[in-house]
């Protein structure tokens, strides 16, 4: 291959972007040298196996990545802003909308969510730890490294563009010939391993490590989504491994399984990826429900209504949610009997969804609600959520799906759920453990200019697809003429971006402003929260709890507070154990990111040699007998003592 | 713990081995057309994955006994639903006429 078919060519934007990311790469490794800060971020980041700071390394590369994913989506709305418009030809209009759907849902969604829950969920179950810190850091970089693959096919080798959801068999070699689905196939697969073993991770840290007292109807709310999300993703995950390692086969070492003239079946790629893919959507929307439900119940100063129907009503979401995939091709051609079965089932999910949304309701009613910013976004996501569920109500039913399917409202639909389910709940996770994580709180003020913009935008943008779509738009289409009546519509709806975009910008706002201004004088407890998590100190102290504590009740740390035993005793603080760095995952999340690049290029014989590489990753690691170290008491209680003021 | 007979075991092995034995007979001595033989040995093999796990396995005894029950049945519905539900979709629509 040659040098300029290795990086792309051609493109103004893309000649741009390659000189941007130079220069910030250039700039950004100057500065760490000049700031001398590489062994501070070696040792304190890279090799860390703390779930509070692998969850802000996700967190970061979360904001990162939806920063990239606006972009894109920004570029997909000033292309069809008018009629005939000429800023994206059709590939890459088709390699835009391929990145935003992936790096959406895959990059950004699924580490802001597995960050919070990283920070969050072993404080609320009292743990110090999740149960496998090392693989808890392995998670994360293979995430990373499978999303920086991903992240550079826009500039070296080419996007894909047969869409996030890949079918064949336009994703397969014969019509898309070039590299750019074997990023789709090889950086989706390195990135799911660490997905996977998260979520194992998880189930074990929730059914092993909760603190003495606390029964499984006795975990906050958030802990029960997160280990539902943690089963389905057990359950899902492994059939995107086998579809991705098929498409790899078909597309890098010439196999058939998605080719129907050497008999095979693009239609088996569709069932498969759908299998994966609604669970998926109840992956990323669960752990959002738990976080409404924490918060909601926080400002409205009540326990959660409904505790035990809120755990019934995730759970059947989750059973149900294995159970629905063929509505995602109803038009496939399948059986009247095998549409009906699953248009029912489909149904029946808005059914424990209503309950969910019914509880929140009963839990502000008579409540003493406080409007911060993070139960700004839970009460904003109640009217609209419901429209999203309310319109997959309507695609449910196959025969009236014969007219949306693929069009714009489709479209519609899964941004009004996927937006105000899971951007606006890591928004008000963020507003509301901010503190927890950094120790001061974001400003409210432009708190609210985020909130508002992003609220107003995010209509402006999406309701007029619902309409055109109803016209008759198919999704995914990159022009289209003066009379087909649109351009008014989808005027509106790129305002709406822009818009959209002007909130994101004040959350970044609001972010440096109150890095910089923000009162670190807040206490372990600044929203009168009801939570074990915040019965810790803000920052939380690297070993977590000095005591574990015993619980009695699910809002543990409301109870402790009024029967006032929220204190410590000297005598009570014994030697912590804690589990030391390592730089094995990052070094072989490394090696695996190498590999999988050659593997995109197809330089078979370089992947080979390089594998050794994970291989070498695996042993070392088996040969690894280090058993962490010891926080004396004494330091402890120094710390506590700091902290607590009071003792 | 006072060492008992180990019941379990020799019932388990005796019920393995005359499933065993029984679909042997079954696949080489009878006349049944291939596909019935298939859908008996099927029943013998899904049966004695059972005792094993029963009587081998000890899924039902111990700390963890619901945990276990739980995680085989949930394992068994979702490789029913992947596979039975996949074959159902693939093979009744179009591509079957
Ligand atoms: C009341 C509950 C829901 C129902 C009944 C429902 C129903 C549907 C149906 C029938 C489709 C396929 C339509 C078509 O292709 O023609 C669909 C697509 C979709 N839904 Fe939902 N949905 C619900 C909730 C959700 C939630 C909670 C999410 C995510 C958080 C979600 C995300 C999606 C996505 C991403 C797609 C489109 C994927 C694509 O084709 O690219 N849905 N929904
Ligand atoms: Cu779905």
């Amino acid at each position: 291959m040659k040098l300029d078919e290795f990086f792309v060519t051609g493109d103004p934007l893309i000649l741009g972007s390659q000189i941007a990311i130079g220069l910030t790469m250039v700039g950004l490794v100057v500065l760490i040298t000049y700031l001398k800060k590489w062994k501070w971020l070696w040792n304190e980041w890279f090799t860390t196996v703390d779930h509070k700071k692998i969850g802000i390394m996700y967190i970061i590369a979360g904001v990162l990545m939806f920063f990239r994913g606006g972009v894109d989506g920004l570029m997909m709305k000033a292309q069809t802003s008018r009629p005939n418009m000429e800023f994206l030809d059709a590939q890459h209009y088709d390699e835009v909308f391929t990145t935003h759907g992936v790096v959406m849902i895959l990059f950004m969604a699924m580490p802001m969510l597995i960050g919070i829950i990283n920070v969050v969920m072993p404080l609320q179950i009292g743990a110090r730890d999740v149960a496998f810190p090392k693989l808890n850091a392995l998670s994360f970089w293979t995430f990373f490294v499978g999303a920086m693959l991903f992240n550079i096919s826009f500039v070296i080798g080419g996007s894909p563009d047969a869409g996030w959801t890949s079918y064949f068999p336009l994703a397969g070699k014969e019509f898309s010939p070039d590299v750019g689905n074997n990023y789709y196939a090889i950086a989706l697969q390195i990135a799911g391993i660490g997905t996977l073993a998260s979520g194992i991770n998880f189930i074990v840290t929730i059914l092993k490590m909760r603190a003495p007292g606390m029964k499984l109807l006795k975990m906050p709310m958030f802990t029960w989504t997160t280990l539902v999300t943690s089963v389905l993703i057990v359950a899902a995950f492994p059939i995107l491994t086998v579809a991705l390692a098929l498409m790899t086969l078909d597309r890098i070492f010439g196999a058939h399984f998605f080719t129907v003239a050497a008999g095979g079946d693009p239609m088996l790629w569709l069932n498969l990826f759908w299998l994966w893919g609604h669970p998926e959507v109840y992956i990323v929307v669960l752990p959002a429900f738990g976080m409404f439900s924490e918060v909601i119940a926080t400002f409205s100063r009540k326990n959660l209504f409904g505790y035990v129907t809120m755990v019934v009503s995730i759970v059947a979401i989750a059973f149900l949610s294995m159970l629905v995939w063929v509505h995602h091709f109803y038009t496939m051609g399948n059986s009247a009997a095998v549409n009906s079965v699953f248009s029912i089932t489909t149904m029946m999910i808005a059914i424990p969804t209503g309950v969910k949304i019914f509880n929140w309701l009963f839990t502000m009613r008579k409540g003493r609600i406080q409007f911060s910013n993070a139960m700004l976004w839970a009460l904003a996501f109640i009217p609209c959520f419901t429209i999203g569920g309310v319109t997959g109500v309507m695609l449910a039913m196959a025969a009236a799906d014969y007219q949306y399917h693929n069009t714009m409202f489709l479209v519609a639909h899964f941004h009004y759920v996927l937006i105000p389910g899971v951007v606006f709940a890591v928004f008000a996770g963020l507003y509301y453990w901010w503190p927890k994580m950094f120790g001061f709180k974001l400003n409210e003020k432009i708190g609210k200019w985020h909130f508002w913009l992003f609220v107003i935008g995010f209509n402006l943008t999406f309701m007029p697809m619902f309409f055109v779509g109803l016209d008759g738009m198919s999704r995914r289409m990159y022009t289209y003429s003066e009379s087909t009546g649109w351009g008014a519509w989808l005027g509106v709806s790129a305002v709406g971006g822009l818009i959209l975009a002007a909130g994101f910008a004040a959350l970044v706002y609001n972010i440096y402003w109150s890095f910089r201004y923000a009162s670190r004088d807040i206490g372990g407890d600044p929203w009168d929260a009801r939570t074990l998590e915040w019965a810790t100190a803000s920052p939380v102290q690297e070993y977590n709890f000095a005591v574990i504590p015993e619980v009695t009740d699910h809002d543990e740390f409301w109870k402790m507070k009024k029967e006032g035993r929220n204190t410590l005793k000297k005598e009570d603080v014994k030697d912590i154990h804690m589990p030391s760095n390592s730089g094995i995952p990052i070094i072989f999340s490394v090696a695996i990111g190498i590999v999988g690049f050659f593997l995109v290029f197809e330089w078979n014989t370089l992947a080979a040699i390089f594998s050794v590489g994970i291989i070498a990753g695996l042993i070392a690691n088996s040969f690894d007998y280090d058993d962490g170290y010891h926080i004396p008491a004494k330091k402890v209680w120094e710390t506590e003592r700091k902290w607590r003021g009071d003792l | 713990m006072k060492k008992q007979f180990p019941l379990n075991h020799v019932v388990g092995f005796i019920l393995s081995v005359v499933l065993t034995i029984f679909a042997v007979f079954i696949a080489l001595e009878t006349d049944f057309t291939t596909t019935i033989k298939l859908w008996i040995i099927g029943a013998f093999a899904i049966f004695q994955a059972f005792v094993q796990l029963i009587m081998f396995m000890h899924m039902t005894e111990g700390k963890a006994k619901v945990a276990n029950i739980i995680n085989i049945s949930y394992s068994i519905f979702l490789a029913v639903v992947i596979v039975a539900g996949s074959i159902w979709i693939l093979t009744t629509g179009h591509a079957a006429h």
